[in-house]
């Protein structure tokens, strides 16, 4: 048997997120699972069918603690202790990234970030994990117990198994005293749709050449209904704000079409839009990567392709 | 009253390095680095460096140091944060520190820590562009029992606090946070500044300090990896780019606007 603590998260509508219920189909797809799902807070209703074992809900967030985690990792840690899984598993998140990094240092154990694979065999963990910005892979086989681990949105299709757990609350915790606080959270304007939900989004890098072609993108991005994303060496040239990165260290995107106009294709910036249904690549220089990653490419200078492509796009569309 | 900054910078191979030329020795697990690809420190590390730096553009009475574990240390790599301004350098070097996972990294960062400290402030940068862990800095946070706020855009000391703007996806955050406390500088806080002529003849002069294991109390039974890596490789790519090519650019750009069509792409 492998006892499995998975730590859920909800989306912006309070339900059970995508990435958790990939999650999920990871757990259960371990050898002899039982699988235990915690959330912050009240769960959703829909958690009383998730395939599992048992859902247990700990405290909910304040939002003093929001982005720092010292009470929620302390929650989670409490219940850890309780329930002694040979498997924790977070998502890539904000919340997963830190609070299993936490967890796992507070207990001297091992971790492994961003695993896009695990699998169990005579009682050992294994995970599979992008490494060198996604240049390559690592099979790693973890030699403690707990095996602290977070997966990669995307890794896993999302469970569509159902079950009938049963739901209780945690024990309560005590408070930790709570040494870096959130005094206030500020949004900062965004125009159309966000990136991360976009149909379509249309990126520019380095070989855009300047500030000014983000104006063709955006363009063709309403043209679309999508959104702008940009590659990081766009965003540190400061052509664009880094809000719209796309990568390992900017966003995450999924859209239908993903159309990459003068980006070089580097393992970094792939990570994020590697999961599109299609790549589309314009670029000048024939042996960028990017051509090894998309399903369809132009070779040629963007500035004679694009006023076209747009115009004809506009006609469809009509 | 001095303000001592430790900022934690890693030695990796250039991520700059082309596909092409990425190669993997499966035998040993490890990554071929390119004949004239020397490596660099880590780039987000130089943003944590640069944090530091505007600190002491406005306080000279900032100390900053710079901190790393490992072997086969290159000084002119690891020199860089002295050329943009860093006032030391101290390096845990071993031989024995050749392949770390993060549990063990997170030891010895944390005993040099203890020896060579009190800090005010601890920075990293969000993540290594080798193994893209992003753990030891979070860690190191909890080994050492101080407070943790990660992906810090723009900090600012005031007394024994530090007031800091956490990146979030849609803004920021603010927060206040208590003296000493362990920070992840993520890349929006500004490029890095390239080190001056100045810079670069200080660095030259400067010698790192060295600990051992020994100088740390460690012995190498302390930094058992809790992974073990089994396979290290390329993955293959079974993708095919169909081309579009029109009569001239223009038409290209027709014919590709077409063709998504024709896949009810758009």
């Amino acid at each position: 048997m492998t006892t499995v603590l998975l730590v859920a998260e909800r989306d912006e509508q309070g339900e059970i997120s995508q990435t958790t219920l990939q999650a999920v189909a990871a757990a259960n797809g371990l050898t002899e699972a039982q699988v235990t799902i915690a959330f912050a807070g009240e769960a959703p209703s829909s958690a009383g069918s998730l395939a599992a074992e048992k859902v247990v809900t700990l405290s909910a967030i304040d939002a003093s603690d929001s982005g720092i985690y010292e009470q929620a990792t302390a929650d989670v840690a409490a219940f850890a202790a309780s329930m002694n899984p040979d498997v924790v598993m977070f998502n890539k998140s904000d919340f997963g990234s830190i609070v299993s990094a936490r967890l796992a240092f507070r207990t001297d154990s091992a971790l492994a970030a961003d695993c896009i694979g695990i699998s169990n065999a005579d009682g050992a963990v294994s995970v599979t994990r992008p490494v060198y910005g996604g240049s390559a892979l690592a099979e790693f086989e973890i030699r403690s117990t707990p095996a602290i681990v977070t997966l990669r949105a995307g890794a896993y299709e999302p469970s569509t198994e159902t079950g009938s757990p049963s739901v209780e609350a945690a024990d309560s915790t005590e408070s930790v005293e709570q040494r870096a606080q959130v005094t206030d959270t500020v949004a900062e304007a965004r125009d159309g749709v966000r990136l991360e939900d976009a149909n379509f989004v249309v990126s520019g890098g380095r070989g855009l050449g300047g500030p000014e072609a983000f104006h063709v993108l955006t363009d063709l991005a309403s043209v679309l209904g999508g959104a702008v994303g940009a590659s990081r060496a766009a965003c540190d040239a400061g052509w664009i704000d880094h809000s719209h990165q796309v990568g390992l260290t900017g966003k995450s995107v999924s859209p239908d079409v993903y159309i990459a106009v003068g980006i070089s294709g580097a393992s970094q910036h792939m990570a994020g839009c590697s999961s599109s249904r299609a790549i589309v690549a314009i670029n000048k220089d024939s042996t960028s990567n990017i051509f090894k990653e998309a399903r369809f490419g132009v070779v040629g200078d963007w500035e004679k392709i694009l006023p076209s492509f747009i115009a004809t796009v506009r006609e469809l569309k009509a | 009253m001095k303000v001592r900054i430790v900022v934690l910078a890693k030695q990796v191979p250039d991520p700059e390095t082309p596909p092409s030329q990425f190669k993997i020795d499966e035998s040993s697990n490890s990554v071929i680095t390119p004949n004239g690809v020397p490596p660099v420190v880590n780039g987000f590390d130089l943003n944590a460096v640069e944090a530091a730096l505007l600190l002491k553009d406005s306080d000279a009475d900032v100390e900053i140091t710079v901190l790393s574990v490992g072997s086969d240390f290159v000084m002119d790599a690891m020199k860089k944060p002295l050329a943009m301004g860093a006032d030391r350098l101290v390096l845990v070097a071993d031989e024995l520190l050749d392949k770390l996972d993060s549990s063990a990294t997170v030891k010895l960062l944390a005993a040099a820590i203890q020896k060579d400290g009190p800090f005010d402030l601890i920075l990293g940068g969000r993540q290594a562009s080798d193994w893209d862990q992003a753990h030891v800095t979070l860690g190191l946070s909890e080994v050492l029992g101080l407070p943790l706020v990660s992906l810090v855009k723009k900090l600012e000391i005031n007394g024994d606090s530090v007031s800091l703007q956490r990146l979030i996806p849609d803004g920021y955050q603010a927060i206040t946070a208590p003296i000493p406390a362990v920070l992840t500088v993520t890349n929006e806080l500004g490029e890095p500044r390239y080190p001056n002529l100045r810079g670069i003849m200080q660095a030259s002069r400067k010698k790192p300090e060295i600990f051992s294991l020994d100088d740390l109390g460690l012995s190498p039974e302390d930094l058992t990896p809790k992974l073990e890596l089994k396979k290290l490789y390329v993955p293959e790519s079974n993708k095919q780019v169909e081309l579009i090519e029109g009569e001239d650019e223009a038409d290209s750009g027709k014919k590709l606007a077409l063709r998504l069509r024709e896949e009810k792409l758009i």
